[in-house]
């Protein structure tokens, strides 16, 4: 039975008809046309697929977009501002985080949640921020680097 | 995946009577972390699924030294792990919820859900009509069974996945449950069947009925507790062996002990005989293994999960020397 949700994706207030099982994941992508959110593992054990809901990092393949109603969302696509990356993208260029870019968006989506809630964190703090969030390229390091210094 | 119809009721009463209708047919639903998976997987087959997170008056977290603690079952994961209250007056619960899935997975899944999550079998989770799912065998007795159970299988033997749940036993906690018959409350040792006893279901929850608050009792001075996991990977995964320790010593001697094991059972597991024998032992090392040596020497192991037997040896000692040391 198709419902209409409403939601605040990026800061924009939608209002979309859509079955309530279906995924977040792909409410994003196929519907919205946010291509930005990727889909790995479709399990939860990725992270690829990260947003922000409520200020809170999830797994938006294991949400189904019922379960948004009212609720505000970012994507990696809401954190450029006026044609300006956030600060936290261009600390991934400069640090060299980013090889095959994959899991980036998942990865920057979860070190975004933490700096809402804790701007100074410790590498302890950043690993275990990160911790749902797969990279099998960089080894991580560079990546701990820019979500520290951004 | 099945189409399902979304049902999301504002209240417990109005949730009560939809499932009073309809409960064999009716999913509940909270963070969905483990039952979309089920549902993707063709696993669960119910055309309705009940959202329960509208309800209000659900999630809370609330302690006083009189009456002690009490959660909603619609409290998520990271907000228990990260209360306050309860890393100050209940170590083991905080150090059980940090120790559950991702950071992710933490702020979706809710307690109610992780005490209900199914098993992480994969003969469960795959396409096998094993007797979990009403089928005639246990796949996992004469085939991989390297996570499977040591104790308590039969004719199933999955392990329970639920880190809160061994917490909680550990600490004799309390299971509210709602139905549209009323509430019961229950000690959470009850709440979990072995398969001999049901070997479809991992609770005693009928359907209808709705987990909604557990009650913890205060904490008495001078208690220490502890969780411990050992995983496969160690970033986050579900626990191969874990114990969860409440210990009142004096002067590094034990007065009581009430330990806790997952991992090791289709239900989270304990055994009253150790937790007695424990009692005015002095905590050192060599203390400690003379006493955990026959640690479930009766154990049936399976053919690839034998090594659970010393694990869970090795971390009760772990543990209990941290918790009095």
């Amino acid at each position: 039975m198709i419902r209409r949700i409403n939601l605040t994706i990026n800061g924009d207030k939608v209002g979309i008809d859509v079955q309530p099982s279906m995924r977040l994941l792909d409410v994003l992508r196929e519907i919205l046309n946010l291509t930005g959110t990727k889909e790995g593992c479709s399990i939860g054990e990725c992270g690829a697929c990260t947003v922000v809901i409520n200020g809170n990092a999830v797994n938006s393949c294991l949400i189904v977009i019922g379960q948004c109603e009212g609720s505000e969302i970012t994507t990696i696509e809401g954190l450029e501002k006026n044609g300006e990356l956030n600060k936290l993208q261009k600390s991934f260029m400069e640090k060299g985080a980013v090889q095959c870019g994959f899991c980036t968006p998942g990865m920057i989506m979860s070190a975004y949640a933490l700096l809402l809630k804790n701007p100074n964190p410790t590498e302890v703090e950043i690993q275990e921020a990160i911790a749902g969030n797969l990279c099998r390229c960089t080894g991580y390091k560079q990546i701990i680097e820019a979500i520290k210094s951004p | 995946m099945t189409d399902f119809d979304y049902i999301q009721p504002t209240t417990l009463q109005e949730a009560s009577k939809v499932l009073s209708s309809d409960g064999i047919n009716t999913l509940i639903y909270a963070g969905g972390t483990d039952a979309l998976s089920l549902l993707k997987n063709d696993i669960y087959k119910q055309h309705k699924v009940l959202n329960l997170k509208k309800i209000e008056g659900l999630n809370y977290i609330s302690f006083d030294k009189t009456n002690g603690l009490r959660i909603g079952a619609l409290a998520t994961i990271s907000e228990i792990g990260s209360s306050p209250e309860i890393k100050e007056n209940y170590n083991i619960i905080h150090e059980a919820a940090n120790e559950i899935a991702s950071p992710q997975l933490r702020n979706m899944g809710t307690l109610g859900g992780n005490l209900c999550q199914r098993p992480r079998c994969w003969y469960y989770r795959e396409d096998f009509d094993c007797i979990r799912k009403g089928g005639g065998e246990c796949f996992a007795y004469e085939g991989r069974n390297k996570f499977h159970c040591i104790v308590g299988g039969g004719p199933c033997y999955i392990v329970h996945p639920s880190d809160m749940a061994v917490a909680l036993l550990a600490l004799d906690a309390k299971v509210v449950i709602h139905s549209n018959n009323g509430e019961r409350t229950i000690p959470i040792n009850d709440l979990y069947v072995l398969p001999q006893d049901d070997p479809m279901n991992e609770t005693i929850l009928k359907p209808g009925e709705i987990v909604k608050e557990i009650q913890v009792q205060p904490p008495v001075k001078g208690i220490k507790s502890g969780y411990v996991k050992f995983k496969e990977r160690d970033t986050w995964d579900f626990a191969v062996v874990s114990v969860g320790a409440v210990i009142n010593s004096t002067n590094g001697i034990i007065n009581n002990v009430n330990i806790a094991f997952g991992g090791i059972a289709p239900k989270p597991w304990s055994e009253k005989s150790l937790n007695k024998s424990l009692s005015s032992v002095r905590i050192n090392e060599n203390e400690l293994e003379g006493k955990l040596k026959n640690l479930f020497s009766n154990a049936e192991t399976l053919s690839e999960n034998a090594y659970k037997v010393p694990l869970v040896r090795n971390l009760t000692k772990r543990l209990l020397l941290r918790l009095v040391q």
